[in-house]
């Protein structure tokens, strides 16, 4: 990862449709240059990472934090359901769903 | 229910003299811990909508997921069983897509860290040379989540094209998943159908020994993907596959196989290309539709799970585990097909249908392996496929089955009778003495009535009881058959023949 990274026009606008971002195709250039600086920010990280420094995903060293298979009390149906814009037969009423192409 | 119009299929012998296929399988298991994947809701099967659940598996802000040790424990256990390695260390991930069965906008799953890795399953398959083992190579077994159960309002098919709205339930969302996923299995030529079968029965045979999950394919339990592809010769790349989903019994994974074998075949012959897509299977129809094609908005953005610690079994762990196992199915297999002394093809006839366990506890209830295997493969077996369910959801135990195999070993049952009072056990009417009791059932094996019926059928049939006098034994059947229409099948058709020739003095 010594390249610079490049990141294009047509990447932001396949990430932001991903990421179900309505981005105004006037400003795909812009964040694409912005992103283009923040990945070359985090890549120089990588020079200074060496082959016997492994890479890192969670600050603390810990692993195997587990839970007792028990129980616990959650909500009810009509907690669960309190904040939902809507609501039928106790479960969430959501929009149709596919048909976004 | 689809009303698509049918898509053009090849017969079966013209995909083989074409072509070369390859499978895969994805096979997901719901683990049958007590609590979810991440947090303590409950994971009873059935429970009213959205009663099991909390901010972790709503996803609700501020809420943090901790790993259920037992699922855990269940993964290693299942790759070991798989001759999988073990991670020495390895990390969730986030699987990010938009869709309302996941309320956090992405699914808890493993990427390119599985648990387990590189294993396999040996399986047995009927072939034309006989009983011949393939090996089915292990690619993975990862943990994940499950998802909420979305349920589509309006429009004519109940399937999400043409909804209106959907309905969510998030009892399931968070169960423990185990995901086993297999390499390319090529080289089974013409038997593809049939491994895939064998395999996902193998492995619901395994799991279920592990205790992990009671692998229920109708209740979504044990959940079947089928990969296939083919190619002009074994020799070539892979084709373009596509992905079967809803292949809910061993059975539909047998034909959805086998169908879309056929329709890939007409489409390569037809000289276009296979669409790499998801299909989904009709068990009404034995056709798959087309789902949604594969691109990029499958782009799931996998990264780390930062809310989520690494796991990294100790090998003293995994070693604890192995140990524990449970035998292992195949030499488990060896041992019982010796102990009964059956053959390749009875015994995978019993392990093919689901019925190992269930034939095994019925001889443990005191029946001979042979009766016993008779009434699973055959009267239950039946009764399973008619219902669409698998042999140990039927209503009956294997004591219930040994018990009316005792009832028939002791003369008070004949097969006939035996069959109604198995059909009144699966009718809810009781146990086989209360369906015996209930129905006035029972072989009439007291001589006199037998008597008496005897010699009203001689009575009707003069020339008939002649000829058996003038040493004609053949016409007994014709008394033998009368007797038997006359006390409504419950006598001993052998007694019934011997009263009768004693009666008029003929030898057999």
């Amino acid at each position: 990862m010594s390249d610079t990274p490049s990141i294009t026009r047509d990447d932001v606008a396949s990430l932001a449709r991903l990421a179900r971002i309505d981005l105004a195709p006037d400003t795909l250039d812009h964040y694409a240059e912005q992103l283009a600086q923040i990945l070359g920010a985090v890549a120089q990280v990588s020079e200074v990472a060496a082959d016997d420094i492994p890479p890192m995903s969670h600050p603390l060293p810990l692993v195997n934090v587990f839970r007792e298979d028990v129980v616990r009390p959650g909500l009810s149906n009509a907690e669960a359901l309190s904040g939902a814009p809507s609501v039928e037969s106790d479960r969430f009423r959501v929009p149709r769903i596919l048909d976004e192409e | 229910m689809s009303i698509t119009t049918p898509e053009a299929v090849l017969t079966y012998d013209e995909v083989m003299a074409n072509f070369d296929p390859v499978l895969g399988l994805e096979v997901h298991v719901e683990l049958g811990t007590n609590t979810k994947m991440f947090c303590g809701c409950p994971t009873e099967f059935g429970a009213d909508p959205n009663t099991q659940v909390c901010p972790t598996c709503l996803g609700l802000p501020g809420s943090l997921p901790v790993v259920n040790a037992v699922a855990v424990e269940s993964a290693i256990r299942i790759g070991l069983a798989l001759n999988c390695s073990i991670a020495e260390w390895c990390r969730f991930a986030r699987k990010n897509y938009f869709y309302p069965d996941m309320p956090k906008n992405f699914q808890t799953s493993q990427y390119d860290e599985p648990i387990c890795f590189e294993g396999y399953l040996d399986v047995e398959v009927e072939t034309d040379e006989g009983m011949r083992t393939f090996r089915v190579e292990i690619e993975r077994a990862h943990m994940e989540e499950d998802t909420g159960k979305t349920s589509h309002q309006g429009g004519a098919t109940g399937r999400i094209h043409g909804a209106d709205y959907s309905l969510v339930d998030y009892n399931r969302a968070g169960i423990p998943l185990i995901e086993i996923v297999t390499k390319p299995v090529a080289g089974t030529g013409k038997y593809a159908p049939q491994v895939a079968k064998a395999y996902v029965a193998a492995l619901r045979e395994l799991l279920r020994g592990l205790g992990v999950s009671d692998v229920k394919m109708e209740q979504g339990s044990l959940r079947c993907d089928a990969n296939i592809s083919l190619r002009r010769s074994p020799s070539d790349p892979l084709g373009t596959r596509t992905e079967t989903k809803n292949v809910n019994s061993l059975r539909s994974v047998e034909r959805a196989i086998r169908y879309e074998m056929t329709r890939q075949a007409a489409v390569l012959q037809s000289g276009a290309k296979v669409t790499q897509e998801t299909r989904h299977w009709h068990e009404d129809t034995g056709v798959t539709t087309s789902g949604r094609e594969k691109s990029d908005a499958e782009d799931y953005r996998y990264f780390p799970e930062p809310d989520l610690v690494p796991i990294a079994p100790s090998r003293e762990w995994v070693e604890e585990l192995r140990a524990a196992l449970p035998e292992n199915p195949a030499v488990r297999r060896a041992r019982v097909q010796s102990s009964w002394g059956i053959s390749d093809f009875d015994m995978a006839a019993v392990v093919n249908s689901g019925a190992l366990d269930l034939v095994e506890a019925t001889v443990a209830e005191g029946a001979d392996q042979a009766a016993a295997r008779k009434w699973w493969l055959s009267e239950l077996a039946r009764t399973a496929n008619e219902r669409g369910v698998e042999l140990i959801d039927l209503p009956i135990t294997p004591a219930d089955v040994a018990r009316v195999e005792a009832l028939v070993v002791a003369g008070t049952l004949n097969d006939k009778i035996a069959r109604q009072v198995i059909e009144g056990v699966l009718a809810g009417e009781g146990s086989p003495d209360d369906v015996v009791a209930g129905r006035g059932l029972g072989v009439v094996s007291d001589d006199g009535p037998l008597l008496a019926a005897i010699d009203e059928a001689l009575a009707a049939s003069p020339d008939v009881a002649e000829k058996i006098r003038s040493g004609k034994v053949a016409a007994a059947g014709a008394i033998v058959g009368a007797v038997m229409k006359s006390t409504r099948g419950q006598a001993d058709a052998g007694r019934v023949r011997a009263l009768l020739l004693e009666r008029l003095g003929v030898a057999e």
